[in-house]
């Protein structure tokens, strides 16, 4: 047996590399509990879906709510603040997507598309800027809509960004109506 | 320096017993005691040790607030507050840690700055540069991760805005940051790890430390005229002479340390942190601690795109690039001289760079507007311009000054010039009889 073994590749080399194989694999298997328990737990996952009651709002006026502990605004909005907002041209806008998560991916960004069919007045959007994650003021800055005291990002009635240094419009997370005073995010 | 001629000889018989198992008082002695320093080292030069002071008396404090603080989200203000107010000195211990982040920082900034002028990172010293830079990364991850912990408004907004820069990252952006964070914003998730991580952090500082002296000791130090120690007489023993100098120089950064935490120790903070953390509203001026302000400002210097990489990456990205030049100054510096005593032009520089820093720290003080937007992008353009432009090209072009022969010839030749003056007395000891 032993005088075949001096043959390359041999007997030993295939232990090595197996024995090497199964170091590796092992140290993955180990290592990844490590970078998995870092992620977002069952109890923060669970906290996916809020309701939330908008009887109260006349237009003009608007709510927070928390939302996977970000505040999401619910805004029902003024004539004025829709006029504005479908006045728009898309070839000004800095992030011509509608980041909506309730329509395809490179939906165009219209006043449309950043509401809910039949429901044109209420914004429902994560009011997180897009740059570094603080929170813009709402009906604030030149486009009435949002102005980030931060690093001086503007957004307009749609929540779309018009000036300043963030990337992209305002998220609009998922959403529907479950009743006419009724909404349910997420 | 220290490597062969080990000049410990135990004088009892407990020292010869130790010494034959574990020469751990032979090491102790070789390095702190007949050490040779050179005998030309100014006071630039005892930041070495206030910075080890330092990273002990944060570790100390540190611990002992740890036993009172409660690393959980609806806790942490409170329990701070309790230890301002009922723990026994607890007031005193918060203060001295809190405080002792900023002068640690004013003093490993020094040591950098130190390190810049004399060339202390040129060969053979570029790993030990390097383990300094690694040490100062450390630092800027504890520091970040301790403004975190008593989860004022300054807290919660300056880890939001910070973890923010990850999802600048293409693709893989928002993952990363959920993983940092531990939820999809700032939480109690967050909290905890940060507290696990600003509990772990200052013992691996501890131990780079521990690789930054033993690289210290391969190569020795550097010293004003940047010329290598060549005979016995251009260095002195570490005790009493370094020993004496650095217990001197951590005296008076003590006093200036005790000054602010007697009398300003909330100068250096931010009134919003002593607001609880809110998610749901962002202080109006979001500024990080003043040791981030320079990164701050070339990370807000960036509004617009370059090519394929929108403003917010390209500002995250200057960022991490300006640590970066830090890593790479021993392979971008192109002069043989190492001093810039010796470098007319490389000395102006220079100062121009610590100006620059400055001027960077208070831009990133200011709001990112008007005037302040550009001023910004200059002085992260020269900011870069230093490292990238003048430490190649003056390495090249520039006519240095003549070296003396030896630190021994460049100490008597001070001496001559300045007569009785008390600088010389300090800087050689020995000539004076």
């Amino acid at each position: 047996m032993s005088a075949t073994d001096t043959q390359d590749p041999n007997r030993r080399d295939f232990l090595y590399i197996a024995t090497g194989m199964a170091a590796v694999v092992g140290a993955g298997a180990v290592a990844w509990p490590f970078i998995d328990q870092m992620r977002p737990d069952a109890s923060t996952l669970a906290l996916a879906s809020v309701e939330v009651d908008v009887s109260s709002l006349t237009p003009g006026m608007s709510l927070v709510v928390k939302w996977r502990g970000r505040p999401v605004v619910v805004r029902n909005r003024t004539e004025k603040e829709m006029k504005d907002g479908e006045a728009v041209n898309l070839a000004e806008l800095k992030d011509p997507i509608a980041r909506n998560a309730n329509l395809p991916a490179d939906a165009p960004a219209t006043d449309a598309n950043r509401t809910t069919p039949g429901k044109e007045a209420w914004m429902v959007m994560v009011q997180v800027c897009t740059h570094l994650g603080c929170i813009p003021l709402g009906q604030e800055g030149d486009f009435g809509g949002w102005f980030c005291p931060c690093h001086g990002s503007v957004y307009d009635t749609a929540g779309r960004i018009r000036k300043g240094p963030a990337p992209e419009n305002m998220a609009v997370p998922v959403f529907q109506f479950i009743s006419d005073t009724k909404i349910r995010i997420g | 320096m220290s490597e062969g001629h080990s000049t410990y000889t135990p004088k009892t018989g407990i020292g010869r017993w130790f010494d034959s198992r574990m020469p751990l008082p032979r090491l102790v002695y070789d390095s702190f005691i007949a050490y040779p320093v050179p005998r030309n080292l100014n006071y630039a030069w005892t930041f070495g040790g206030i910075l080890a002071l330092m990273l002990a008396a944060q570790i100390l404090t540190g611990i002992v607030l740890a036993m009172h603080y409660a690393a959980d989200s609806t806790l942490a203000f409170d329990s701070v507050e309790k230890i301002m107010r009922d723990v026994n000195s607890g007031w005193l211990l918060r203060y001295l840690h809190s405080n002792g982040a900023s002068f640690f920082f004013i003093a490993v900034y020094i040591h950098i700055f130190r390190g810049l002028y004399y060339g202390s990172y040129k060969a053979p010293r570029e790993l030990l540069w390097i383990l300094g830079c690694i040490i100062y990364l450390l630092m800027m991850a504890t520091g970040f991760m301790g403004y975190v912990l008593p989860w004022g408004q300054m807290s919660f907004w300056g880890a939001t805005v910070i973890t923010g820069f990850f999802t600048a990252i293409p693709l893989v952006g928002d993952w990363i940051q959920q993983l940092l964070l531990g939820g999809f914003a700032v939480d109690n998730p967050t909290l905890n790890r940060f507290f696990a991580l600003h509990y772990l952090l200052p013992f691996m500082i501890a131990g780079v430390v521990v690789l930054h002296i033993w690289a210290l000791h391969v190569v020795g130090q550097n010293n004003p005229t940047g010329i290598e120690v060549k005979s016995k007489t251009d260095t002195l023993a570490f005790t009493p002479y370094a020993t004496i100098k650095d217990g001197f120089g951590m005296i008076v950064f003590l006093l200036v340390f005790a000054y602010f935490v007697f009398y300003l120790p909330n100068y250096l903070g931010h009134p919003d942190n002593y607001t609880v953390a809110n998610p749901l509203k962002t202080p109006a001026h979001i500024v990080p601690e003043w040791y981030f302000l320079p990164f701050y400002a070339i990370l807000r210097a960036i509004t617009f795109n370059i090519g394929p990489i929108n403003s917010k990456l390209g500002g995250v990205l200057c960022l991490f690039g300006a640590i970066v030049m830090l890593f790479l100054v021993p392979w971008l510096d192109t002069s043989k001289v190492r001093s810039a005593v010796y470098r007319p032009w490389y000395k102006l520089f220079f100062w121009l760079f610590v100006a620059d820093s400055i001027l960077l720290g208070w831009l990133g003080s200011q709001p990112a507007e008007g005037s302040y937007v550009f001023m910004a992008q200059m002085a992260t353009l020269f900011y870069f311009a230093f490292f990238l432009v003048a430490l190649p090209v003056l390495g090249l072009i520039e006519k240095p000054r003549r070296l003396p022969n030896s630190i021994t010839e460049a100490v008597l030749e001070k001496n001559k010039g300045g007569g009785g003056h008390p600088a010389g007395a300090t800087a050689a000891p020995e000539t004076k009889g």
